[in-house]
């Protein structure tokens, strides 16, 4: 799983290298690294505070990693990232956002575009909610359609976090039929999780296993965090 | 560019549907203008010579009123985090966000004004320039205050702050926007004030999405 073989030139693998991360001067993990495959998903797991949100942050590029890079694939393409937000409009409705987040990060040709927002709107049983504004949703359902906009993107990396936050039992388990669908047509996944996900081939990737202990950076002492206590 | 217009438009139609935005600063325009003639009473000759700055200095506050709401709630629902990964740059994302904002707050305040300055008995001869003033002022207005909206995300009472970070810098689109309207008052040529206007404008389109943008990048982590 660490193991790293970059390729030359055409890599088809999203790589990270001994990737350090401090939050509010703490070191939350170093030295972590891992690589993926097309077709292949990976659990971050851990305990609360242990950096999961934060790894995902830096593997989506919003957040700089204190050491270390993050190769992703030559043809990723677009990402999808799913943070704690849903990121709805509480006055757009339910189409208007899948069409919306399918235009600005979706595929450029409008019958793919077509085509993911339908598979979108299919696999999370969004077609009763469709003409409703996001504001009357329960939570439930908003995370669907927040999982449905990852879905909108028909992106290659998805990156998620907690997605089965507030899912029902049949939303959880559309989610691990689109995640399933999504790696068996050659796609990739990060998600940060604490329960299981049905999934064939998953990886799994404890943070505790980096945190402090790896520190090749500082010794965490110095940083002010006892290594195994959450913040 | 499809993505740009599809942004702009979904900002537009969702600021229209929730009507509150330009409600808020085209009353605060109407009723602030309103009041002068209370406060200083039924000199109409005083009040048509303060007109062109009284008018421009509250349109420009006006136009400050909703600025926090431009990146704000997409900072706060996690929609900011998904355009920043998205593939449209983020400086594009900015100028489409902040012409939606103009649309919906400044396109208001330049219909509102020529009927306000009639209000404060502002001489007829410059009504056309004011609107042609606020049309190349304001939207420097709002990209400069798509700066300061964006450097001041996660601060709290950041709306007050803006109107701090902002205000000096509006102080040359003021100047020169008011001086477009007393040169048609006056009769002198206009034309070097409006061009110096369009260079402000243009200017502020070049470097405010770079700036703002990198603010973003910045807020988000």
């Amino acid at each position: 799983m660490t193991d790293q073989q970059p390729a030359m030139g055409r890599v088809d693998q999203l790589i990270a290298r001994d990737i350090a991360c401090v939050r509010g001067g703490r070191l939350l993990f170093a030295g972590l690294g891992f690589s993926l495959a097309p077709g292949g998903v990976m659990a971050l797991t851990g305990p609360n505070g242990i950096g999961k949100s934060s790894l995902l942050a830096i593997l989506a590029g919003l957040a700089p990693a204190a050491a270390g890079s993050v190769e992703l694939p030559t043809e990723t393409g677009r990402i999808a990232y799913l943070g704690h937000g849903d990121g709805l409009k509480p006055l757009a409705t339910v189409t208007e956002t899948l069409a919306f987040w399918a235009v600005v990060n979706g595929p450029g040709n409008a019958q793919a575009r077509r085509q993911a927002i339908d598979e979108a709107m299919e696999t999370f049983a969004l077609g009763p909610l469709a003409a409703l504004p996001c504001g009357y949703l329960s939570a439930g359902q908003r995370r669907r359609v927040a999982l449905g906009r990852v879905v909108a993107t028909a992106a290659k990396l998805w990156l998620m976090d907690e997605p089965a936050t507030a899912l029902d039992g049949a939303g959880a388990r559309a989610f691990d039929d689109a995640l399933a669908g999504h790696v068996a047509a050659g796609g990739m996944a990060v998600v940060a999780t604490h329960g299981p996900i049905a999934v064939d081939g998953i990886e799994t990737l404890e943070i505790a296993r980096f945190a402090g202990a790896a520190a090749g950076i500082a010794d965490p002492d110095t940083w002010g965090l006892g290594v195994d206590q959450d913040p | 560019m499809t993505a740009f217009f599809a942004l702009l438009a979904f900002d537009i139609r969702l600021s229209f549907r929730r009507g509150a935005d330009t409600m808020v600063v085209v009353g605060f325009f109407v009723l602030t203008v309103v009041l002068f003639p209370f406060a200083i009473g039924n000199d109409t000759a005083l009040l048509a010579r303060i007109a062109p700055g009284l008018v421009w200095v509250t349109a420009l506050l006006a136009a400050m009123l909703a600025l926090d709401r431009l990146f704000l709630a997409d900072f706060e629902d996690g929609s900011l985090d998904q355009l920043l990964v998205s593939e449209m740059p983020l400086e594009l994302t900015v100028l489409a966000k902040a012409a939606a904002h103009w649309v919906t707050t400044g396109l208001p305040l330049i219909v509102a004004a020529p009927v306000l300055a009639l209000v404060l008995n502002m001489d007829r001869a410059g009504l056309a320039h004011l609107a042609l003033s606020l049309a190349l002022g304001t939207p420097v207005l709002t990209l400069i205050g798509a700066i300061g909206a964006a450097l001041t995300l996660g601060a709290r009472r950041g709306g007050v702050l803006i109107s701090l970070l902002v205000l000096p810098l509006y102080i040359p689109v003021l100047i020169f926007g008011v001086g477009v309207v007393t040169a048609a008052i006056d009769g002198i040529d206009a034309s070097a004030r409006i061009m110096a206007l369009g260079g402000l404008l243009l200017g502020a389109l070049a470097l405010a999405p770079l700036a703002a943008a990198a603010a973003l990048r910045q807020a988000a982590r």
